[in-house]
């Protein structure tokens, strides 16, 4: 996991020895650690380490010389910033103004009662978040879902349900 | 580079050029429909046909009717097939000899596609969007080229001025105008930027312009920069859109090792270079104050205007910030010359507009039309009527807009018009409703949108919001009285009035819009008092 507040080593490593801080120290050092590239490191170590812990967020801070509070006040701006970690699968309902009048809404309710969890919630065993987008730009195939990073279209509540399923007894991608 | 080579690049690409090309859909639409197993299946097709010396499959940008996908396309017959399988490849190949497949033909005389325009979309469809000897071999960074070697800053300001372009955001803002409002401002450094930070849920124009044709994008932008005496440009995208980012690196990379951006761009002493910025989710960085702070790093939340970017941006800085449809524009208008461009449309609102066209219409897709179009044309004709039988209402604007009845399906898509009627043109989203949706509830869904993406800064908005949308729930729930109606009324008014950005000042208008055509919907919700 991330690391702390205290570390104090060199440059480009980190106590915990994690390889992934030296990813995220060369993504910095391409944005040339200015601190306008506060966004592009986020993103680069949210890919990294899946979401942003507090002390993740700390170590940006101190690398891009950024009071934490700054970079919190970003990290909890964004929607895409996740500070908590998501489930082995995501399923992302678009609840955009197409799939909106093509029932989304009804989609999501099938999933909420299916796993008896709410949009922003993962499943307690940590399987499956639930997620809602605002529009992913496929309206021409509404209503769409995303199901690790797959789009699907024209999805029913029925098919929804299939899908899921699969997707959780075939275990991680 | 320079402007021989770059005609020398054309020629070669031209020369190269197969008899025969079948074109696959690769945009993000037909890709979750499955397109690229049907693009492996035609290019093992071809080869195992033998054809690879007369046949090129290529992988294209949007051909525009998202819902049939995945979509195919045949050059020189112009056929084609839809919802096409990877199974159909071998009889679809063989139909280049004249025989027969069972892939599903879709006509492309038919009213979806022969009623629309071809401009900001020209390539769409046409070319591989991640080979940019393809854009160059369709005349592109001609219109570049001409600019830096014909026309001083000034003729290309005069240029985009003459041919009438209004912002293609959605406010429609005299593009010309603020292209000389920068190119007058003072400053040592100044910026350009694109707006791709699409937000509007139901629209996906820019999403499909930048997948199919980026380098346009690129070029509009570098035009722009010359105009205007910036050598930085940014896009800002959304970062919901991973394949429309990955095809402008790629674009970005390519025209860098052309010297098509770059420094000495074209052999002239005009330096351009083309960040990305890719937004975290939040609709509000589509107002540009909010857009410019997020480029810089911060928090997205907008600031009050003057001063305008134009004159204080980035860093400071003079900054022209135009949307991704309005670039688009750009080369075409330099290449054919703004008195083209001002003959399509009407008088005041020139050139065409790429509208999303979904919901519960037949032909959903990307569609773009002369502005002036009836909506009727765009819903009934292209978008071929809605299949419950009866249109009820067109939505246009996104959450600042409004929803145009049925009985005003007549209005023109113009600026003016639309306004008119209590709408507003918007960014481009069209979403059909039909009798199954109730009005009242589509008011709250916007108002939930708003709630949801206020940032928070001015209180009328972050409140306002908020309390509009427990008094939407209360009616829907059957407990409001006319009052609360009332309330609701001037609530509206009053978020309107004094909001700090466009997000605040516009939340209020689908339910001003919805209670100003349907009001007999929300008083049959009222209980007595």
């Amino acid at each position: 996991m991330a690391g702390t507040s205290t570390a104090t080593a060199g440059p480009s490593t980190h106590p915990s020895g994690d390889k992934r801080f030296v990813m995220l120290e060369a993504a910095m050092r391409r944005q040339q650690y200015q601190q306008s590239a506060l966004i592009e490191v986020l993103h680069a170590a949210q890919q990294l380490f899946g979401y942003l812990d507090l002390g993740l967020l700390h170590y940006v801070a101190r690398r891009l010389k950024l009071p934490l509070s700054k970079v919190y006040g970003v990290a909890t701006f964004y929607h895409l910033f996740r500070l908590k970690p998501p489930g082995r699968h995501t399923c992302v309902i678009c609840t955009g103004t197409a799939c909106y009048v093509k029932g989304a809404d009804r989609l999501l309710e099938a999933a909420q009662q299916r796993y008896h969890i709410g949009a922003g919630e993962t499943t307690p065993d940590g399987e499956l978040s639930l997620v809602t987008a605002r529009c992913l730009g496929a309206c021409g195939i509404a209503p769409a879902i995303v199901l690790d990073d797959v789009v699907h279209g024209f999805v029913e509540p029925d098919n929804l349900l299939n899908l899921l399923e699969e997707r959780l007894v075939r275990g991680s991608p | 580079m320079d402007l021989h080579e770059l005609n020398d690049i054309a020629a070669d690409q031209r020369a190269a050029q197969k008899p025969c090309v079948i074109r696959c859909c690769m945009a993000a639409g037909c890709q979750s429909a499955g397109s690229v197993a049907v693009l492996k299946a035609l290019q093992q097709a071809v080869t195992e046909a033998g054809k690879q010396n007369t046949v090129e499959v290529r992988s294209v940008g949007c051909l525009r009717l998202c819902c049939q996908g995945p979509l195919v396309q045949t050059d020189p017959d112009q056929r084609m097939f839809q919802k096409v399988r990877p199974e159909q490849a071998p009889s679809l190949v063989s139909t280049l000899d004249g025989r027969t497949t069972d892939a599903e033909p879709c006509d492309p005389n038919a009213p979806f596609f022969a009623l629309q325009a071809n401009v900001v979309l020209v390539n769409s469809g046409r070319i591989d969007p991640e080979q940019i000897e393809h854009y160059i071999a369709a005349d592109g960074y001609a219109a570049l080229a001409r600019a830096l070697t014909e026309m001083t800053p000034q003729d290309v300001v005069e240029a985009v001025t003459r041919s009438g372009l209004r912002g293609r955001g959605g406010a429609g803002y005299p593009t010309g105008v603020k292209w000389s409002l920068v190119a007058r401002s003072k400053g040592d450094r100044k910026y350009v930027v694109c707006n791709a930070d699409e937000g509007d849920p139901g629209a996906f124009m820019n999403r499909s312009v930048l997948e199919s044709d980026p380098h346009s994008v690129l070029e509009g932008m570098a035009i722009a920069g010359y105009a205007v005496g910036a050598s930085q440009g940014y896009i800002y995208i959304r970062g919901e859109y991973p394949l429309a980012t990955q095809r402008l690196q790629t674009a970005i990379r390519q025209a860098g090792r052309l010297r098509l951006l770059g420094t000495h761009i074209l052999n002239t002493a005009f330096d351009f270079r083309i960040d990305i910025r890719i937004g975290a989710g939040a609709f509000v960085c589509g107002e540009e104050t909010a857009l410019m702070a997020s480029i810089m790093g911060e928090r997205g939340t907008p600031r009050p205007r003057p001063p305008y970017p134009a004159e204080s941006g980035l860093w400071g800085c003079p900054t022209l910030i135009n949307n991704v449809e309005t670039f688009a524009n750009i080369p075409q208008i330099i290449r054919r010359g703004p008195e083209w461009f001002a003959s399509i449309g009407t008088p005041k609102s020139t050139g065409t507009k790429v509208f999303a066209l979904t919901g519960k219409v037949r032909n959903t897709g990307l569609v773009e039309v002369p502005l002036g179009t009836p909506l009727r044309v765009l819903v009934e004709d292209i978008g071929g009527g809605s299949p419950s039988g009866k249109i009820k209402a067109v939505q246009t604007g996104g959450p600042s807009g409004g929803c145009v009845p049925a009985h005003l399906l007549d209005t023109p898509v113009d600026y003016e018009s639309l306004a008119a009627v209590g709408s507003i043109m918007g960014s481009g989203g069209l979403i059909v409703m039909d009798e199954a949706n109730n009005m009242v509830d589509v008011a709250r869904f916007f108002m939930g949108f708003c709630m949801d993406e206020s940032c928070g800064k001015c209180i009328p908005c972050r409140a306002g919001t908020v309390q509009l949308h427990r008094l939407l729930t209360r009616i829907l729930d059957r407990k409001a009285t006319r009052r609360d109606l009332a309330v609701l009324e001037q609530l509206c008014g009053m978020v309107k009035e004094t909001s700090l950005c466009g997000l605040g000042q516009t939340a209020p208008n689908p339910v001003l819009s919805t209670l100003r055509h349907f009001r007999h919907e929300y008083e049959a919700l009222l209980r007595d008092e």
